[in-house]
């Protein structure tokens, strides 16, 4: 178990210094990174000398060594706009996506879980025809539009619900439901079909031959054992949902790491897309790492391998 | 928007290569009416794909024109189906000539993502050796970052524009390809027919060439049809957030990012655009999800 831990720690920090790597030589090779400082009206002799005074004239070998080797210190250089620090100021942001992550993922499964156990149960009836129906829908209903109907309906006729921004818990309902609507469909779906699986079991036959009550059958019986599934899938899925959130966050101007990440994208203010990408990057193979290492403890057969 | 990463399992059902070709397409449309979602998925995309093909002669208005005396006039009103937006042109045209954007990104992007990930799945799982483990090495790397997150950071350091998000796509997403494709091989490798052709003395190219791909053809085709779906709403996410296609030209996801300025006074701007892209990756999903039962036997009766 200690050596798969270790091997797989290794392939979190290649994961994210690779991701470094990448989005770097993309920026270098999409254009001059000397023009990015400079207002667009410099004349040439102003370009080459900022050039050489931000040493942008070396070889790009040396250029990206020295990159490396100050991102893994945290220095990512200033935001080329407001000449803040870069990784500070994308740290600042992560309690807002967190927020709005953590609260999407609970939401979802108070709904999927119970919503996945019934459907399985009542396999076949009206409910359970109709929730496949909305999974099945809601699978295809991509996130941000279903952000714009909400604010839509909510906010524009309704008028009971902030279109976008932060502040209070109010604020965070309608993103949050956004964020959660596919995992809702995805965890259903999950949910139904491995509580169909565990139903068929003989064991279950068994305690309903033995009069044990429905109630105790469903959920300390079948409901126990298709959690470990549910977890596993659910912690693959964070990831998933930290994607999602970067978009739902710009629909609601929710101010977290992804709408930082999306307005450094379209100003080029590359040190803090750099730092953006290393903090998602480091985010998602951390929650890989857990998932894994859950699902190894769950499923011996994987440690030998 | 979050991307679902298909799970195809290992078809090892074998395919008659020299099935008779009418029989074949009989089979198919026999299957077919035996699932209903099957059939809406089917007709979804026969319609999209006859839209996108027609679609400029039955435009009711130029998709491109501006008239601004016609400005956010609502449905049904002057001769607009669906309304016009802030430039007044014709949403219901503006649609029509989207479906055919998002096809030609769905198909190009399924054709290059899927060519390269085949040959790389092909390589990895046929030679093994130290190739297979640089190659999955680097899949491993890629499938640890967010696939939309991927393409949008691409697109906007690359640049935007129809061939630009069709390139991001395709980088995003030729991994799930290299990684299916290698373990089908695998697992075609471990079959009886293939130790009889190597006993016979088949040379390695011909038991690639004749035997391991045309075995390859059912995955490739059932992850094709999932993925096309995922690369649709994938363009639609990024075009929305303002890289991707660029205006005047009409995606639907352009269309509703310059829509979401008009939410509180025009809610049709914001409303067709993403009901086309519910319906194509409605369709699509249901296609996908009917062929991969129909052609893979294990999954069958789940």
């Amino acid at each position: 178990m200690l050596d798969f831990i270790i091997k797989r720690l290794i392939q979190v920090v290649v994961v994210v210094l690779l991701a470094l790597t990448v989005v770097f030589f993309l920026i270098r090779l999409s254009g001059d990174p000397t023009a990015l400082f400079l207002p667009p009206d410099a004349s040439r002799e102003q370009i080459e000398e900022y050039r050489e005074m931000l040493g942008f004239d070396r070889p790009i070998y040396i250029q990206y060594g020295e990159f490396m080797v100050n991102a893994v210190q945290g220095d990512f250089g200033q935001s080329l706009r407001s000449k803040e620090d870069a990784l500070p100021l994308v740290l600042s942001r992560l309690p807002a996506t967190f927020q709005l992550a953590i609260s999407a993922l609970i939401l979802s499964l108070l709904i999927a879980i119970p919503l996945g156990v019934l459907s399985a149960y009542k396999r076949n009836s009206v409910f359970d025809r109709i929730s496949v129906a909305l999974t099945v829908l809601g699978q295809a209903v991509p996130s941000f539009w279903l952000g714009l109907i909400l604010i839509y309906f909510f906010a524009a006729q309704l008028n009971i619900l902030p279109s976008g921004g932060a502040g209070s818990i109010v604020h965070l309902i309608l993103p949050m439901i956004t964020l959660a609507a596919y995992s809702v469909a995805r965890f259903t779906r999950f949910t139904r079909s491995t509580m169909l699986d565990v139903l068929r079991k003989d064991y279950i036959r068994t305690a309903k031959a033995s009069g044990v009550p429905t109630i105790r059958l469903v959920g300390r019986y079948a409901l126990k054992n298709s959690l470990i599934p549910i977890i596993t899938l659910v912690a693959l899925d964070l990831g998933t949902l930290l994607g999602g959130a970067v978009i739902t966050e710009v629909v609601f101007a929710w101010p977290g790491v992804g709408r930082l990440l999306m307005q450094s994208l379209m100003n080029r203010d590359f040190p803090i897309v750099l730092a953006g990408v290393f903090i998602v990057a480091l985010i998602y193979a951390v929650i890989n790492f857990i998932a894994d290492i859950l699902y190894a403890y769950v499923n011996p057969q994987i440690r030998v391998k | 928007m979050t991307v679902d990463f298909p799970k195809v399992p290992h078809t090892t059902k074998i395919r008659n290569v020299r099935k008779n070709r009418q029989s074949a397409i009989t089979t198919f449309f026999l299957n077919l009416m035996r699932s209903w979602t099957g059939i809406i998925g089917f007709i979804i995309i026969l319609i999209l794909l006859l839209i996108s093909i027609f679609g400029q002669w039955i435009v009711p208005f130029d998709p491109l024109l501006a008239d601004f005396s016609k400005k956010l006039l609502p449905p049904m009103t002057g001769g607009h189906l669906l309304g016009t937006d802030q430039l007044g042109r014709d949403i219901f045209s503006r649609i029509i000539m989207g479906a055919k954007i998002s096809v030609i990104i769905g198909l190009s992007t399924v054709l290059i993502a899927g060519t390269f990930g085949t040959i790389v799945g092909i390589i990895s799982g046929y030679f093994r050796g130290w190739v297979d483990v640089v190659l999955m090495r680097i899949v491993d790397v890629q499938l640890s970052f967010p696939f939309i997150l991927l393409v949008l950071v691409i697109n906007a350091i690359i640049g935007s524009g129809l061939r630009n998000i069709i390139i991001s796509l395709a980088i995003g997403g030729w991994v799930i390809f290299a990684r299916v494709i290698r373990s089908e091989v695998l697992a075609l490798r471990e079959q009886e027919f293939i130790t009889a052709c190597v006993a016979t003395g088949v040379s390695k190219f011909g038991i690639l060439f004749k035997h391991i791909l045309p075995n390859l053809f059912t995955p490739i085709i059932i992850l094709s049809s999932l993925q096309i779906g995922t690369y649709i709403i994938a363009e639609a996410s990024v075009s929305f957030l303002g890289f991707g296609v660029q205006p005047p030209e009409p995606a639907w996801g352009n269309m509703l990012n310059e829509g979401k300025d008009y939410i509180f006074s025009s809610w049709w701007l914001i409303t067709f655009p993403g009901i086309a892209i519910m319906i194509t990756a409605l369709g699509v999903n249901l296609f996908g999800d009917w062929l991969r039962d129909t052609l893979d036997t294990e999954l069958k009766g789940e």
